[in-house]
């Protein structure tokens, strides 16, 4: 299986001062496969977002995507190479226009650049032409295509988490990172998203890890799932196994939850 | 260079350093606290030595009720420059309270233009102070005796506010998160009022020793030696009162000695400090002393 | 509104502001034209500065030590060989400098492009910085610069300066300049590497996370910028004919300063028309500096007063209306044609 990963960490550790937030974190994700990333809060999942997607570098560990080590490169680089990823806390360009925003995802594979743009070249003016067009069809996939000139920081917050997945999808990612994406949805939009994240794996040809409080999400839509406590893997599997693990319902529910069981 | 030289070099930086330093204070203590560059606080400086030269040649005061009551009114002026420009700015983005500290920083400047003049004016220092001091074959002004002497005091006083008394505590916890400050009744906005006091106080006090020193007033005083204390301040590390302490007089025996080995690079004297705050601000932006702070994301 | 419309609507205002200059020209008094020069160079510098901070979000105070670099280089190019010899008197200057000659628009050029490539350098090792301690930093490189100039006596001849300075700057080239600027920046902005400044400035994180090198991007922006400060610098120099180290000082980039934030930060139209407004209002409020005569009575002047209600007048923006008053709108025609039409119709029926 390990050959067929698209990423791979290797012993991952991050510590701040004397805390230890993540610890010898060692996975494989398989190619176009959902895995679910759980844990109490504070557990360390953001942790092992932000050193997969170079904003953290790790104390200790590898980190492999395709086979290429990506440890330490800037965040920049890291979506270079196709890992997209959003953010717990949301963080749009609030000043900009949703179709903007989803604009900015597409500039990173954008071949003119500034001095075409002031020339008024048609190589540009074609290809600025191309990416708002392909930007419309990311918001329309989001269902936000009829608010593509309201400013992001105007929308409602389930919007608002779909607008950064659709700014993630500009970059055009093989694999992408969700952070708590059902965080603030209500049960309705939740149902929706996870039919949406279904859907672009498969239009997308995706490979998705994702963070998530709501267990029905997880237990919904991932083939697999690791649980983190305090930065520690307690257990990893397929929803069944999980669910059922003693191990985790101790880090969830503490201990008498399991006595009562 | 002789030995008697080098003390004598060594001195003069000591006393520049201990003016820097308590310039530098004022900075660093309402960085800790509001985040903010107090900008105007150079021309805090500059004020307490002009409302000195005012109490002595408009209102005749004696020497010490003068440097008294400048050092009061400067105290008050920092604590309303506080009210009226920044804290209205507290929850508006970070630079807003900056270009606000810059547009103060000019209106004073300009304001001290209209009613002084922009003209240089002299300052009659008493006699005691003129006459140097013979210690072997070092010759020291008085000055240079009392400038670090009186800092060391006034230095030592503010230690015991911030370490032993209950506003102390205060000014502390604020640095520490302003939010749960709040939260837990601190008296903030009373608290940072006594900081711009304290910390304009002594910028005051550094002005009016700095009169005493190079007997010359102008508007434009406060500029470079405020950059320099602000460098200072940084160099220590912004937000520790200590660093600020090390800094200023660190950055002043620099200074000093700079010029004694290299009189060619005179004319870079000022380039130095300046030079020196973006090489800090490169290598090591938290300064000597300060706690570093890692951003979440 | 077509985008064929809105050309021609352009190319016509281009027209008629050229219709203006020759107007003016011929009817207006020096002063006047100054004043006119002083708009178009002030825009330049505004756009420029509202490029770096209002557009990306980098807090620079360096815009006196571009403008210094950029009224330096072309000063010397375009000084003519036999006054060069004349005006450095404490030391000869350097071949190099003695014998270096180009013409004006090529001396802007060179201004610019020697102001662009400081900004470069700095902008490495600084543009890691963050908001307040950027300003500071850049702060000091123009201080820097200012104190390179004095020291420098064989380059800039000192704390002396340059007297005589060709004065090519006059109308045609100052709007040229100005238009050509406007132009540029407009360009820049609409595009979508415009899009990216505006991201790093509204959250630098999530930029990085879209694949953007927010690092090359801020020097793009801090470099095109520096670009600008120094042509307005070297049209600045040969403008007032005279430089010298000591009118570089923070006050100038302080007038810039206030003109973007009057005018709104990450607003174009809005520099433009607080770049006109507060110009004329430095200009009117010298009145206040010089003695005023009634017959023989004279009223005293008030050194320092201009600055007093200048420094007043950013503290009131800052506390009051933080956005500017444009805040981040902008002039179009088809908004324009839309005002006008309303009104014309209001009055018709
Ligand atoms: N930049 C940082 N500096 C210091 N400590 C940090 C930093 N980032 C995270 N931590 C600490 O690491 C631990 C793990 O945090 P992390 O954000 O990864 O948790 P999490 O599992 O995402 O929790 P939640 O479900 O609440 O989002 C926490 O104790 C947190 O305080
Ligand atoms: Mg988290």
């Amino acid at each position: 299986m390990a050959s067929d990963a698209v990423l791979e960490t290797k012993g991952l550790t991050m510590r701040f001062g004397g805390l230890t937030a993540v610890k010898n974190f060692s996975a494989a994700i398989p190619r176009g496969s959902i895995v679910g990333l759980i844990g109490p809060n504070g557990a360390g999942k953001t942790t092992c977002f932000n050193m997969i997607t170079g904003f953290y570098k790790p104390s200790e560990g590898q980190v492999l995507f395709n086979g290429a080590d990506i440890t330490g490169a800037p965040p920049h680089r890291v979506c270079r190479s196709g890992i997209a990823r959003t953010f717990q806390n949301i963080r749009l360009f609030g000043n900009e226009t949703v179709l903007e925003n989803a604009m900015i995802g597409c500039h990173l594979r954008q071949k003119t650049g500034w001095w075409q743009a002031v020339l008024c070249l048609p190589s540009n003016r074609r290809e600025e032409r191309a990416i708002a067009e392909r930007s419309r069809e990311l918001l329309k996939v989001v269902g936000l295509q009829e608010l593509a000139g309201e400013k992001a920081n105007s929308l409602p917050y389930g919007a608002q988490r779909r607008l950064e997945i659709a700014r993630a999808l500009a970059t055009r990612p093989a694999f992408l990172l969700l952070d708590e994406p059902a965080a603030g949805m209500n049960p309705n939009e939740t149902q929706e998203l996870m039919g949406f994240i279904r859907e672009i794996r498969r239009s997308f040809d995706l490979t998705v890890l994702l963070i998530e409080h709501d267990m029905k999400v997880v237990m919904g839509i991932c083939e697999h799932i690791w649980v983190l406590d305090y930065g520690e893997m307690i257990a990893a599997g397929p929803p069944e196994a999980i669910q059922s693990d003693p191990k985790v319902i101790k880090a969830y529910l503490g201990e008498e939850a399991l006595a009562h069981a | 260079m002789t030995w008697a030289m080098f003390v004598q070099h060594a001195l003069n930086g000591l006393t520049l350093g201990s003016l820097y330093a308590l310039i530098a204070i004022g900075y660093t203590m309402v960085y800790g606290i509001l985040r903010l560059i107090n900008f105007a606080h150079s021309e805090i400086f500059m004020l307490g030595a002009y409302f000195v030269l005012w109490g002595l040649t408009l209102f005749y005061l004696p020497w010490f009720v003068a440097i008294v009551v400048a050092i009061v009114v400067t105290a008050a002026i920092g604590i309303l420059v506080d009210r009226v420009a920044y804290r209205p700015l507290r929850d508006a983005p970070r630079i807003s309270a900056l270009i606000s500290a810059i547009g103060v920083s000019f209106f004073l400047q300009n304001l001290t233009i209209v009613a002084f003049g922009a003209l240089p004016r002299e300052v009659y220092r008493p006699a005691w102070l003129e006459n140097p001091i013979l210690m072997g074959e070092v010759r020291v002004l008085p000055l240079t005796l009392f400038v670090p002497t009186l800092s060391f005091l006034l230095m030592l006083g503010l230690v015991w506010v911030v370490y032993k008394t209950k506003p102390g505590l205060g000014m502390r916890a604020i640095s520490k998160d302003i939010e749960t400050s709040y939260i837990m009744g601190v008296p903030v906005n009373r608290i940072i009022s006594l900081t711009f006091g304290i910390g304009s106080a002594l910028a005051a006090a550094s002005g009016i020793m700095w009169a005493l020193r190079y007997p010359q007033l102008q508007p434009v005083m406060g500029s470079i030696p405020g950059f320099k204390a602000f460098i200072a301040a940084v160099f220590g590390g912004i937000g520790s009162i200590p660093g600020a302490v090390v800094g200023g007089i660190m950055l002043g025996v620099i200074e000093i000695m700079a010029v004694a080995f290299f009189p060619d690079l005179a004319g870079y004297r000022d380039a130095f400090a300046f030079i020196l705050l973006i090489v800090i601000l490169l290598i090591k932006p938290t300064g000597l002393m300060g706690a570093r702070l890692e951003d979440k994301v | 509104m077509g985008a064929k419309t809105n050309a021609i609507l352009n190319i016509l205002a281009a027209v008629l502001l050229g219709l203006f200059i020759w107007w003016a020209e011929e009817n207006l008094d020096g002063y006047m034209i100054q004043i006119l020069n002083l708009i178009a160079v002030n825009i330049i510098l505004a756009l420029s500065l509202n490029l770096i901070y209002g557009f990306t979000g980098l807090f620079s105070l360096g815009h006196a030590g571009f403008m210094a670099i950029g009224a330096y280089v072309c000063s010397i190019l375009i000084l003519a060989p036999e006054q060069k010899e004349m005006l450095f008197i404490l030391e000869p200057a350097y071949d190099w400098v003695q014998s270096a000659q180009a013409p004006f628009f090529v001396a802007v050029v060179a201004g610019g492009l020697a102001a662009a490539l400081f900004g470069v350098l700095v902008g490495i090792p600084l543009l890691r910085l963050g908001d307040d301690y950027l300003g500071m930093a850049t702060l000091g490189f123009a201080e820097i610069v200012r104190i390179f100039a004095i020291n420098l006596p064989r380059v800039t001849n000192g704390a002396l300066g340059f007297k005589g300075i060709p004065d090519h700057a006059n109308l045609w080239w100052n709007f040229g300049w100005c238009l050509f600027t406007l132009y540029v920046i407009i360009r820049l902005i609409r595009s979508n590497s415009g899009n990216v400044f505006k991201a790093i400035r509204d959250d630098e994180t999530a930029a990085k996370a879209m694949g953007i090198d927010v690092f090359r991007q801020k020097l793009l922006s801090f470099a095109l910028g520096a670009f600008f400060a120094g042509v307005g610098g070297a049209l600045l120099g040969s403008l007032v004919a005279t430089i010298d180290p000591k009118m570089f000082t923070f006050v100038l980039t302080f007038n810039v300063l206030m003109i973007v934030v009057t005018g709104g930060l990450g607003s174009i139209t809005g520099s433009v028309l607080a770049g006109i407004a507060i110009t004329v209002l430095l200009e009117w409020l010298r009145f206040v500096e010089n003695p005023v005569y009634f017959g023989d009575w004279e009223l005293p002047g008030i050194p320092g007063m201009r600055m007093v209600v200048f420094s007043l007048a950013l503290i009131f923006m800052i506390l009051f209306r933080r956005e500017g008053f444009m805040g981040k709108r902008e002039f179009s025609w088809s908004w324009a044609v839309g005002r006008f039409f309303k009104k014309a119709g209001r009055h018709g029926i």
